[in-house]
């Protein structure tokens, strides 16, 4: 069987990371508790292991029957997803440390969730996107549980589930009808299949899928889980959920839309257009009324799906790298900022509303510094990532004629400006409550590293992302 | 099809006896059975007091886990079957890729199963 | 013509018993119904041919997860008649969303109807020369959809750890039997002997 040693070939670093969690519950199942250190350092290894191995040593081709697709954009996005994992099993290692309940399962659940990433950014058909996703999904429910004594979390939790569970329906939903009427279940053949025009079968299914997938990466109107689930879950996680699922989810709409249905571009135009713009709307005004910080960065990453989706209804190749560009820059941003929400506390309290940011100027410089750089950045002052990434997203979608869309995602993000700014002034002119703790170096180093990247990092930084996205741009064969 | 389907006419016929049985008795005690209620002999009794609360109360959450872990194994051995009916009529090649790829998912399951056997979830306390 | 009847039969089955989980009063009652709607989908099944998902409808989700639910209503100590208050409230804004994807469906089953989409894609015939549902399945589930099947264990696996994580508790202090500490103690690990001078106490 020359074929399967072809496919394992193209997927090593799925096989390797499943392999690598099965070993590691074997070792958690035997040596318990103390185990953590060993499975949490094993686990950031081999997920920095397969990042290199998703970066430089897998075949492009397709595997087991066009189920698995091994192309630059599934390494370009597995390098990204397997790193930000590493970065949440460090961050989650320290902040279960802390709570004195270090648990092995942690970093297994991550690995799991990378694994379920993985298959979703290298799906060639409906059957391996669901599976992904549902592997994915299932691991970061129970992990935005994890505290499972903690009320709110497990609240988090329960709606997460819940109207993740929703989704999936719809999602399968969809797919059924686009199977039954497009006759089957691999994007190349769906697309050679409603060439000429979709039926109202197909465009319900796709219509459904889309729902489902809007569901994943949080864009409004299917966002209400999003300000609960940050809200109530573990910081280090949201730091998690914010980051990697949300790239996978993209590229993974990236594939359906582009290489399932590239000739009806009109029709499924205007749902991603709807959509972004319904995003946008509520991520900018939602986020206005808010004072919890984490329930603000759910809202803002709910206006920051919505600008990725403006770039994506571009539909074309420039499309596509302005997703991968926005999504990469906005991945570290937005880590670095739940990792400087993880080292913020006062008396062991953590601070998650604005007001317990006031005068951190003062009583943190460092901290505050690094919180100004990214709220800036996410701001889109040039020349932080935030710029780069709204610059090539909409950029993408003038040059593609959808210009007023393009305005309106630049209102919303003036509008979004602003509660930005409030946190600013807060932490840089109000009198401060009391000093800050110290907070644990993990998250501070993560932190400084996001911020380091903001600035000045990112004028080298930009020129290689913008490099490997043209390349991985080109995976989906579009003009 | 027609001919495929009457494999289940004694599956049919068996719930239509089923059905037809549990009717005559619930129908029975209707029509025959003496039946005259009133308030006292139909209120509930506990030890010569009236019931003093809801008989539903909070329960260990282990009870979950067992049912749990039980789907999972069921969907497991689920997987099973056709393996099973199908193995020995495959082509060489193509079988020994099948029993791989079970085994694989057995291992797999069964070191769910040592995991959850020493976290000590199918212990009663 | 039997076949259509019994199609009809069960489809309204299905529906009704649908309908009861959502109205039924006493929340055990609707598991039953539950149970009835999986058996009379089993039917369905059967009628189209998949005789494995009927059987795998029965014994997981009437075998095994309608006991879960069961446990969870039976044991939880929720009101449900409180719970049930709420419904007549969020009935207005249900039905909408009920409606919506009810004239969805509809206008797929038009669809159907007028393209034809089962007449493009033939259903495939459920006995292929000669071998059964559950053959049919294995045949390929193995060897074509292997990496389906192995991603599947690994879900499994992520249950299993969900499981353990969210709901697994040892209370402490309880005292378990060891049957191999309990055989391997000897006179000299379970006693000491403790020469004590007068006046001073033991420390135990």
């Amino acid at each position: 069987m020359n074929n399967i040693t072809d496919s394992l070939r193209m997927a090593h670093p799925e096989v390797i990371l499943s392999a690598v969690t099965i070993l590691l519950t074997a070792i958690g199942a035997f040596a318990g508790r103390k185990a953590s250190l060993v499975v949490s350092a094993l686990a950031v290894i081999s997920l920095i292991g397969v990042a290199v191995i998703a970066a430089i040593g897998v075949p492009v081709g397709i595997a087991f029957g066009g189920s698995f697709i091994s192309d630059a954009a599934a390494s370009y996005a597995k390098v990204g997803i397997y790193l930000m994992s590493a970065v949440a099993v460090i961050l989650g290692y320290g902040w279960l440390g802390r709570l004195s309940a270090r648990q092995f399962e942690y970093p297994l659940l991550i690995l799991l969730a990378a694994t379920g990433m993985g298959i979703m950014v290298s799906a060639g058909d409906l059957i391996s996107l669901y599976i992904g996703i549902e592997l994915q999904s299932l691991a970061l429910y129970v992990l935005a549980a994890f505290r499972r004594d903690d009320p709110k979390a497990s609240e988090a939790g329960l709606k997460y589930f819940v109207l993740g569970a929703l989704s999936s329906g719809l999602l399968l939903y969809g797919a059924s009808l686009i199977y039954g009427f497009a006759g089957s279940t691999h994007f190349d053949v769906i697309a050679a299949a409603v060439k000429a025009g979709t039926g109202t079968g197909v465009l319900f299914g796709l219509v459904f899928l889309i729902c489902g997938l809007a569901f994943k990466v949080s864009a409004a109107p299917f966002h209400m889980w999003t300000p609960d689930v940050y809200e109530g879950a573990p910081t280090p996680v949201v730091a998690f959920f914010t980051a990697a699922p949300k790239l996978a989810a993209m590229v993974l709409i990236l594939r359906v839309l582009y290489t399932g249905f590239p000739d009806n571009i009109e029709q499924w135009r205007q749902i991603i257009l709807l959509i972004a713009i319904v995003s946008v709307g509520v991520g900018a005004f939602a986020g206005l009324v808010q004072s919890n910080i984490k329930r603000l960065l759910a809202y803002s990453s709910i206006a920051n799906m919505g600008y990725v989706l403006i770039g994506l209804s571009a539909g074309n190749h420039e499309g596509a790298q302005a997703v991968l560009i926005f999504m990469s820059l906005y991945m570290i941003d937005a880590t670095g900022f739940f990792a400087a929400l993880t080292a913020l506390s006062r008396g062991g309290k953590p601070m998650e509303t604005i007001a317990d940011m006031a005068g951190l100027s003062r009583t943190n410089p460092a901290m505050a510094i690094t919180i100004t750089l990214l709220a800036f950045s996410a701001m889109g002052i040039p020349p932080l990532p935030g710029f780069w990434g709204k610059f090539y997203v909409f950029k993408a979608a003038i040059d593609a004629g959808q210009w007023p869309i393009a305005v309106a995602g630049l209102v919303g993000s003036v509008v979004a400006a602003f509660y930005y700014l409030r946190l600013v002034k807060v932490m840089w002119l109000d009198d401060s409550p009391g000093a800050v703790d110290k907070g644990p170096l993990d998250a501070r180093i993560v932190a400084f590293a996001s911020a380091l990247f903001a600035f000045p990092l990112v004028m080298i930084g930009l020129t290689w992302i913008e490099h490997y996205s043209g390349y991985a741009a080109d995976a989906f064969g579009l003009l | 099809m027609t001919a495929f389907l009457l494999q289940y006419l004694p599956i049919v016929i068996f719930l239509g006896v089923a059905v037809a049985i549990g009717l005559v008795f619930m129908v029975g005690a209707l029509v025959v059975a003496p039946s005259a209620p009133d308030a006292e002999k139909l209120s509930a009794y506990e030890c010569g007091f009236p019931a003093f609360e809801d008989s539903r109360m909070k329960f260990d959450v282990r009870f979950y886990l067992v049912s749990i872990l039980f789907i999972i194994f069921d969907l497991e051995v689920a997987f099973l079957f056709p393996w099973a009916v199908t193995l020995m009529k495959m082509p060489h090649g193509a079988q020994i890729f099948a029993f791989t790829s079970m085994m694989v998912f057995l291992a797999d399951l069964t070191l769910g199963y040592v995991y959850v056997w020493k976290k000590g979830a199918l212990e009663w306390e | 013509m039997i076949q259509a009847l019994a199609f009809y039969v069960m489809a309204a089955v299905t529906v009704l018993a649908a309908l009861a989980v959502v109205g039924a009063r006493n929340p055990v009652h609707s598991v039953l119904f539950l149970i009835t709607a999986f058996f009379s989908a089993a039917g369905l099944f059967v009628l189209l041919g998949a005789e494995f998902l009927a059987m795998l409808l029965v014994v997981v989700y009437v075998g095994a997860v309608a006991v879960l639910f069961l446990f969870v209503v039976m044991m939880l100590d929720i009101d449900f008649a409180k719970l049930k208050a709420g419904f007549a409230q969020y009935l207005p804004i249900g039905g909408l969303v009920g409606g919506i994807l009810a004239t969805e469906m509809i206008l797929v089953a038009l669809a159907v109807g007028r393209e034809g989409a089962a007449a493009k894609n033939a259903l495939p015939d459920a006995n292929a020369g000669g071998a059964s549902n559950i053959e049919a399945i294995g045949q390929v589930l193995y060897t074509d959809y292997s990496y389906f099947f192995e991603a599947a264990g690994l879900i499994l696996l992520v249950a299993m750890i969900g499981a353990i994580v969210l709901t697994l508790r040892h209370k402490p202090h309880v005292k378990r039997q060891d049957i191999g500490a309990q055989v391997a103690r000897t006179p000299k690990k379970g006693m000491e002997v403790v020469q004590i001078k007068p006046g001073s106490g033991v420390e135990l």
